[in-house]
Parts: C-alpha cells; sequence; structure tokens
C-alpha cells in the first residue's frame, strides 16, 4: 500500500513538473520564456567587478528603469569560448556582452557587434569626452565605437617602500629595466624567503605574455613589422625575452613558470616578493582593507628600454550583438554600468577601491575616490593615458595592440610560443629555441591571415 | 573492515583450531584490514577536503600550505546562495530526472526485446546501440549547435532533455538487458501458464525481479545527466542553464575563488548523494527480497 502511494506521488510529482514546464523553457530568465520584451540578457566574465554589478542591478537598474537583466557569469577562457561561439553564430540568446579591446575591432569587422554612435549622440548624459582617450581609441574600428569600457587598466611597477627604503635604494621616477633588474638583485632575500621581482610565468597569450610583450615592445623588438614579416627571432625581440627569463630565474618568484596574475598577486600580499610589475587593477587589492602591507607600496611607470613608455592598455568593455532585438534597453544597460553615477554607487555600496576605474578622467577627481586611491590613482591614469595602442614599440605595427597583435590567430601562436618561453623559465629550454619555434609558427600565422586577404 | 567481519563470524561456528585463529586473527588479515581503510581515507579525503575548504574564509582557503584548523565560516555557502542558485538547480532536477524516467521507459521495453523474447539478430542491435555511444559528444556538438539555433530550441530544457535521453538509452539498455538476462524462464512460463499478459508480465513479474538493475540504470542516468556540463554549457544561456554550468561560474581569474567553489561543488553533489543512497536502498532491498537467490 505504502509503495504504491508512493508510487503515485512520484508519477504526480513528475507530471506536474512536465506540465509546468511543457509551455517553458526552463526555470532561470524570471520563469516562462525568458522573461518577455523587457528584459535583456548580459553574458560576462566572473571577475570581482562583474560580481558586484550583478548584485547591484536589481535593487538600482532594474528599480530605476524596470528592465530585468539576466546574466550568464562564467569563467574568463569559458567567457571568451562562448562569446565567440554566440556572435559569430549571431545566435542572438544575449544583447550584451563584456569584451575586451582584443575582441572588439575584430568583431566590430566582422559586423558581429553593433556601432554605439548613435547612442553616443543621443544620450549625452553618459558623456564619451569624459572616457579616456586611450581606451575610445582601442574600442573603436573605423571610426565608430563598438564598446564602452566597464573598467579599464595598464601596466605599471608595484614594489615595497619600505624593504627598498631598509636597502637604502630609492625607485627612479621613471625606472629602466636594468635598473628593475638591479634593484632585484639588491633586495633579492631582504627578508627571509623574499625574492627579489614577481613576473608572470604561465602559459597563455593573456598571462606571461602580457607583461613580456610589453618589454619586447620596449626593447625595440615587435612580433611582426608594418608587412606582417614575423620578427620573432629578431635580436630585439631574443634580448628582451632572454633578459626577461635571466630575471625570473636569478630573482623571481618561486614556481614561476606556473604564476599568473593570481599567484603573484598572492606572493606580493604575502611579503613573498618585493616587486611585481602588473595590471594596474592589481593595486586595489594591495590597498584593500585587511592587506597585510597597506600603504607600503610605491608605484612607478612601466619600466622602459628604448621607447618613451611601456605600459599595456586592457578594458573590459560592453557591446551590444548585432542580432540584439532589444538593442535600445541594451544601450540603458551600458550606459548605466560604464556611467558615473555606478561608480558612485560602487563608491557608497561596496567600497571605494572596488569601483571600476581606469576609464573615464571624472573618476581621477572624484575626492572620494582619491582619498582611498591616492597611492596608485595618479600612476593609474598616467599610465592608461600614455599607453598608445596604435604605435606602441619603435617601429610601425600592421595591427592595433599594445600585448598582443590584434588578429583572431594571435591567442593561438601567443599561447604556442608562450609555452616555451615558460619552458625556458623553468629551465627546460633555451630561449633561442623556443624562439626559433615561435618564428616557425609566426610565419604560417601571417601567411594564413594575408591569405584570408584582410 | 569487512574483511576481518567475516572471517571473525565464518569461523565461531566452526572447530577449536579455528577458535584459536578467531582469538588471533591472521597476519595477513589485518594487513588487508589496513589497507581496505588506507584505500577508503584516500578515497574520501579529496571530497572531505573539498568540505573543510568550503568551510573557510576566502584568505584561508588559498593558503598554501594549507591551513587546515583555520577559524570556521559559512560565506562560501552565503555567496552560493546569493548568487541564486535555485534556476539551475531546478532545471538540472527537470533534466535529470525527467530524461532519466523517458530512459526508463525506452530502455526497459528495448531490454526485454534484446534478452527474454530476443528479436532477430539482437546481437547487431545491441552492437548498433553501441556503436551511438562512440562518436564524442564534441564532435556533434557544432550540429546540435546550429540545429537548435534554426528550430529556436538554444536555452530550452527540453532540447536538453531530449539530448540526455538519447545520451544515457543504450547505457541503460545494455545494463537493462544484462539484469532482464538473468530472469528465469520458469517464471515467465508460469506467468504465461496462469494467463498474464505481457504488461502484466512485464510489470508485476519481471520488473520487481530487476528492480536493482532499474535502480541503478536510473541512478546512473540521474548522475550522467546531472553532472553533464559540455552540451549544457554549449546550447543553453540564461533560461535553461543547469547546475554544472552555474558552478564554473565561481571560477575567476581575478581574485580568490576556492572557498565558494567547493562550498558550490558540495551543494550541487548532494542531489546526486541523496539520489545515490536512495538508490542503494532498492539496491539491498531488491537483492534481498528477489524471488531468486
Amino acid at each position: 500500500m505504502r509503495s504504491r502511494n508512493s508510487k503515485a506521488t512520484l508519477v504526480a510529482a513528475t507530471t506536474g513538473l512536465a506540465l509546468s514546464l511543457s509551455a517553458c523553457a526552463g526555470w532561470g530568465g524570471g520563469g516562462v520564456g525568458g522573461g518577455g520584451a523587457n528584459s535583456i540578457n548580459v553574458l560576462m566574465v566572473n571577475n570581482p567587478q562583474m560580481v558586484d554589478l550583478q548584485k547591484l542591478t536589481a535593487d538600482n537598474f532594474t528599480k530605476e528603469t524596470g528592465i530585468r537583466v539576466n546574466f550568464t557569469v562564467l569563467p574568463e577562457n569559458d567567457v571568451r569560448d562562448k562569446i565567440s561561439q554566440e556572435f559569430s553564430s549571431q545566435a542572438g540568446q544575449y544583447d550584451v556582452a563584456s569584451l575586451s579591446n582584443f575582441e572588439i575591432p575584430i568583431y566590430a569587422k566582422a559586423k558581429w557587434i553593433a556601432p554605439l554612435d548613435s547612442y553616443l549622440a543621443s544620450d549625452t548624459e553618459f558623456d564619451q569626452a569624459d572616457i579616456l582617450k586611450s581606451m575610445t581609441t582601442s574600442l573603436s574600428s573605423e571610426g565608430k565605437v563598438y564598446g564602452e569600457p566597464f573598467y579599464g587598466e595598464s601596466s605599471f611597477l608595484m614594489y615595497r617602500k619600505d624593504v627598498l627604503a631598509a636597502k637604502g635604494i630609492t625607485m627612479p621616477a621613471k625606472p629602466t629595466w636594468q635598473e628593475v633588474a638591479d634593484i632585484a638583485a639588491k633586495v633579492d632575500g631582504a627578508e627571509p624567503g623574499m625574492k627579489g621581482i614577481c613576473l608572470r610565468g604561465q602559459p597563455g597569450w593573456g598571462q606571461i605574455f602580457a607583461p613580456l610583450t610589453t618589454v619586447v615592445n620596449t626593447f625595440g623588438g615587435t612580433w611582426f613589422d608594418k608587412d606582417w614579416t614575423p620578427k620573432v627571432d629578431a635580436p630585439e625581440f631574443k634580448d628582451a625575452v632572454n633578459f626577461y627569463v635571466d630575471l625570473v630565474r636569478a630573482h623571481g618568484e618561486k614556481g614561476a613558470p606556473q604564476a599568473g596574475f593570481t599567484e603573484c598577486l598572492n606572493n606580493l600580499i604575502q611579503g613573498n616578493v618585493a616587486m611585481w610589475y602588473d595590471a594596474t587593477s592589481a593595486a586595489g587589492s594591495l590597498e584593500a582593507d585587511g592587506s597585510k602591507f597597506k600603504g607600503q607600496f610605491g608605484y612607478a611607470p612601466a619600466p622602459v628600454v628604448k621607447t618613451d613608455s611601456a605600459g599595456w592598455l586592457y578594458a573590459w568593455s560592453w557591446s551590444i550583438q548585432q542580432a540584439s532585438t532589444k538593442k535600445d534597453n541594451a544601450w540603458k544597460f551600458i550606459s548605466w554600468a560604464s556611467g558615473k553615477k555606478y561608480e558612485e554607487l560602487v563608491g557608497t555600496k561596496v567600497g571605494w577601491t572596488s569601483v571600476p576605474a581606469g576609464k573615464r578622467a571624472s573618476t581621477y577627481e572624484n575626492p572620494e575616490y582619491l582619498k582611498v586611491a591616492s597611492a596608485f590613482a595618479e600612476p593609474t591614469k598616467a599610465a592608461i593615458e600614455s599607453a598608445d595602442p596604435e604605435n606602441p614599440g619603435a617601429q610601425p605595427r600592421p595591427a592595433i595592440g599594445i600585448q598582443f597583435v590584434d588578429i583572431p590567430e594571435f591567442p593561438d601562436l601567443g599561447t604556442q610560443v608562450s609555452q616555451d618561453v615558460s619552458s625556458a623559465i623553468a629551465g627546460k629550454m633555451s630561449v633561442d629555441d623556443a624562439l626559433k619555434r615561435g618564428q616557425q609558427l609566426a610565419e604560417d600565422v601571417a601567411e594564413r591571415y594575408q591569405a584570408r586577404g584582410q | 573492515m569487512s574483511t576481518a567481519t567475516t572471517s571473525g563470524t565464518g569461523t565461531s561456528s566452526t572447530g577449536t583450531t579455528q577458535e584459536v585463529r578467531h582469538a588471533k586473527p591472521p597476519r595477513s588479515g589485518v594487513i588487508l584490514t589496513a589497507a581496505a581503510w588506507v584505500i577508503g581515507i584516500l578515497f574520501a579525503l579529496p571530497v572531505l577536503w573539498m568540505i573543510l575548504t568550503s568551510l573557510h574564509s576566502e584568505n584561508d582557503a588559498a593558503k598554501n600550505p594549507p591551513d587546515f584548523f583555520a577559524p570556521l565560516s559559512l560565506d562560501g555557502y552565503r555567496s552560493f546562495f546569493d548568487a541564486g542558485p535555485w534556476p539551475p538547480l531546478l532545471n538540472s532536477l527537470t533534466a535529470s530526472v525527467l530524461s532519466t524516467i523517458l530512459v526508463l521507459l525506452l530502455a526497459f521495453p528495448a531490454a526485454y526485446a534484446l534478452s527474454i523474447r530476443p528479436v532477430k539478430k539482437w546481437t547487431d542491435v545491441l552492437f548498433f546501440f553501441l556503436s551511438t555511444k562512440m562518436l564524442p559528444i564534441v564532435a556533434g556538438i557544432l550540429p546540435l549547435y546550429l540545429f537548435a539555433q534554426k528550430v529556436g530550441l538554444l536555452d530550452n530544457i527540453w532540447w536538453l532533455i531530449l539530448l540526455y535521453t538519447s545520451m544515457n538509452l543504450p547505457i541503460a539498455v545494455w545494463m537493462l538487458r544484462s539484469f532482464l538476462a538473468e530472469v528465469p524462464v520458469e517464471m515467465l512460463e508460469a506467468a504465461s501458464v496462469d494467463g498474464a499478459s505481457l504488461t502484466r508480465t512485464l510489470k508485476d513479474i519481471v520488473a520487481p525481479v530487476v528492480m536493482p538493475g532499474i535502480a541503478s540504470a536510473a541512478l546512473i542516468c540521474f548522475i550522467f545527466s546531472w553532472n553533464e556540463l559540455l552540451l549544457a554549457r554549449v546550447l543553453t544561456s540564461t533560461v535553461a542553464g543547469t547546475a554544472p554550468v552555474f558552478l564554473t561560474g565561481f571560477v575567476t581569474s581575478q581574485g580568490l575563488f576556492l572557498a565558494k567553489v567547493c562550498a558550490a561543488s558540495f551543494v550541487v553533489s548532494l542531489p546526486v548523494l541523496a539520489a545515490g543512497f536512495a538508490a542503494q536502498d532498492k539496491l539491498v532491498q531488491g537483492l534481498s527480497m528477489g524471488a531468486v537467490k
């Protein structure tokens, strides 16, 4: 009897489940059919700034505009896969996606994303002129703006002022790489277990090759010259990589071949290294409440050799899919998330160190932001403004981009070469061999890219 | 552990020589017991570590070497439940339960026709079922995506239910077939002599005998669909996203996430554990109460 009863319950439950679902496609997105006309779908990377955004949307944006926002958040590599799948097929499932300044010019050329100029013209409150100029440049294609930055970053050198002072060293106002290498040697072992400098060694075009390509640029090297001749085994490229690999091997962090952004951040926060050359956005974590050495960090511009500045430029930005049927609502969301008021909102609700900064000049005039960010605000702004994505090195470039070459083939190329360079840091391969292989790969890429006639 | 108990109870009923052995268990038994414990702990350890990590703060969870005695906190669970896990969990439950029911409804008659009353060339049919599993899912993902896009089934839970059903059907057919093949012919003959119809035979004679088989097939199908990530990640977005896709969303390349991911992993694996325990009960019941011993 009991088993019959439970069977009946099971049948009833499943029938109920099936019936309730027969009209709809799933439980997410506010129920039946994905929330109706007054909602948009946003696909974005799971970075802390986006998590804050997700928490603030319902109580602020949706309350003001009545537009529901359904988010999908994924880790960086997954989100890139998903975005390229979604946008190349123009599936129209997402209205807005977080793209970087790497994807935006490529997607714009492919007409996968919509130009924003008409919205910018009518939405004066957004104030495009307030967006830092290098950002606008890197998010544009053929004179049209295709993306609005959510937060931006360049790269600079972070160091422990107290450790350098104890050794009687002052950081030059504009250090060269040789000076940085000398300081790294002097502060190596300044405290028990402390290494001189942290530099990324983890394979990946967005890992080791982000800082390393800026070193290559300032050493006078380049991946390709103006007419797409690969220059990976050229002397300048080789000098730069040798310098980087030697510096990490001699005075770099433990476990360097696997160290990426997160590992280096932990190393500096925990006092395992005295210096770190990486993203300006890291400074917010260093100066956050509860950080062990808060207030002891100094910030210097990206070290240089032959160029005047060397910092990279990166911005997680919003773009609207061309196939979206809700472009007006999508723009309202972008205008809110990248707007001035949103920064105020994060400042008051979450904390001023969490503000998605690095995109607007007005952020750096906000006294409340400067109160917590005084140590790194000016160096960050200076680094972003001095970055020139169109002309980052010693020679003219065939494509836009500082720490990358803005062609669809680059992630593959950069990642393959990075594996060999990472092996060189681990001492399993010579830099010469790594770059010889890199040159062959780059030749293939140049051939393929030109054969596509772009 | 179980080795020691069996040898203990086994010896107590027999002669005196073994009484001595009972007092002093053989060395090999001790070693085997110890090995069983070690292996058992080794298998449980990563899961226990995951649960412990989920109860630490993000900073303590990221420490290397790990700090096992760090103060406990529920922050990981808090941020998991703050992120709105119910739609994906319900989606997963829907997809897993409905596809499992569909699989069983289809696989049971199919298995009958392949064992008790085998169709012609039943070995070929069995092989055909198996061959559908030979193509890796990733090789079929592009057509599945494009088809779904054209017919408007992207981000629709019914598309996942259909795919999970076809994904698990061959496995269930194979499993149920081997259980049905064990059903003694005499029982079926007795049923037909008594004038039972085919449905009656299936429902009242065959099904109870093969209950452990049905339970284990259902469990396998449920686990496979619950844990499926590739199809769900590619074919769903905001409406039909399942728990595994939601789970990966906690990984970030900037900032700490270990405690959150461990908390999420633990919560997401709970339904599978529950299903496992439920089915385990049925398995044991079916085995001990079965008509044939």
